[in-house]
């Protein structure tokens, strides 16, 4: 089986909730994670940011749904880290 | 449930507006019911169910006016800042929180702006409720309800001056010289 255990996505967000409220919301919603939001641009009524998550087993579709949930726009996957775990026996 | 619900609300800053219809539409009822109650001191006089009655209507009609155009006004303006962050975000917000924002707010709202007008008016009423059910008061009801107005407008006047953060005493005292105005102009008008 083949885990996710980082990811680097890049997320349009509104102003509100915040940044706070936001990576919050994505924890909450993925649960065993821990979540890092950078803000990399802040226009009128949205900023971009790039939102780290990292933990053992991360499943992205909750990320996914956190993300929507909150009004943002998720724009490309710019980081994976995965581990498998032993090979199957052929 | 509760911390979504919070956090729809901040989206929408839907305290502020609320505090904000309480205060205007609050203070509506209250100098409405001023210049009814005063209109029947002036006239000539009438029996107290007359004046319940003229009073009870008033209310109502505060308080659906309140209702119905706060939430016209309201899901109006949520809809377009909706359709706006859409744009900014090239995105659908039906179904974030965004989207439940702008359908649940102006419900709320429109809740705070009709109650708002209707309860204070009902608080002014008191002394006429009472006067009607056969409780005699110190001073007639009529008279008792005009005071009970004065001061729904003081403390709607603290109020205000609670959330500017101005000194309360003043910002009550600047509401009660309004309350205190409109009856004065009501006493220069009136016939006779």
């Amino acid at each position: 089986m083949v885990r996710i255990k980082r990811l680097v996505l890049d997320v349009l967000k509104p102003h509100e909730p915040n940044s706070l409220e936001f990576a919050r919301a994505v924890a909450q919603k993925v649960g065993g994670c821990s979540v890092k939001l950078t803000v990399t641009e802040m226009d009128d009524k949205t900023a971009t940011t790039v939102l780290i998550v990292e933990g053992d087993d991360i499943r992205f579709e909750a990320i996914q749904e956190a993300v929507s949930q909150m009004g943002g726009s998720l724009h490309s996957i710019d980081e994976v880290e995965v581990a498998a775990g032993a090979r199957d026996p052929d | 449930m509760l911390d979504e619900l919070g956090l729809l609300f901040r989206i929408l800053r839907a305290p502020s507006i609320a505090r904000r219809y309480v205060v205007t539409n609050g203070f509506d009822g209250c100098v409405a019911m001023l210049g009814l109650l005063m209109g029947f001191r002036v006239g000539a006089p009438v029996a107290l169910e007359v004046v319940v009655g003229a009073c009870l209507a008033t209310a109502v009609a505060l308080g659906m006016s309140g209702l119905t155009s706060a939430y016209i006004s309201e899901a109006a303006e949520k809809k377009k800042e909706l359709r706006e962050l859409e744009s900014a975000m090239l995105t659908d917000l039906d179904q974030s929180a965004h989207g439940r924002a702008a359908r649940l707010m102006p419900i709320a709202i429109a809740l705070v702006n009709g109650l708002a007008p209707f309860l204070v008016a009902m608080v002014i009423m008191l002394p006429l409720w009472l006067g009607w059910a056969g409780i005699v008061l110190p001073v007639a009801p009529l008279d008792t309800a005009i005071v009970v107005a004065f001061v729904e407008a003081f403390l709607l006047g603290v109020f205000v001056g609670t959330i500017s953060e101005t000194f309360w005493l003043w910002a009550g005292l600047r509401a009660t010289f309004v309350a205190g105005v409109t009856a004065g102009l009501i006493l220069l008008l009136a016939p006779g």
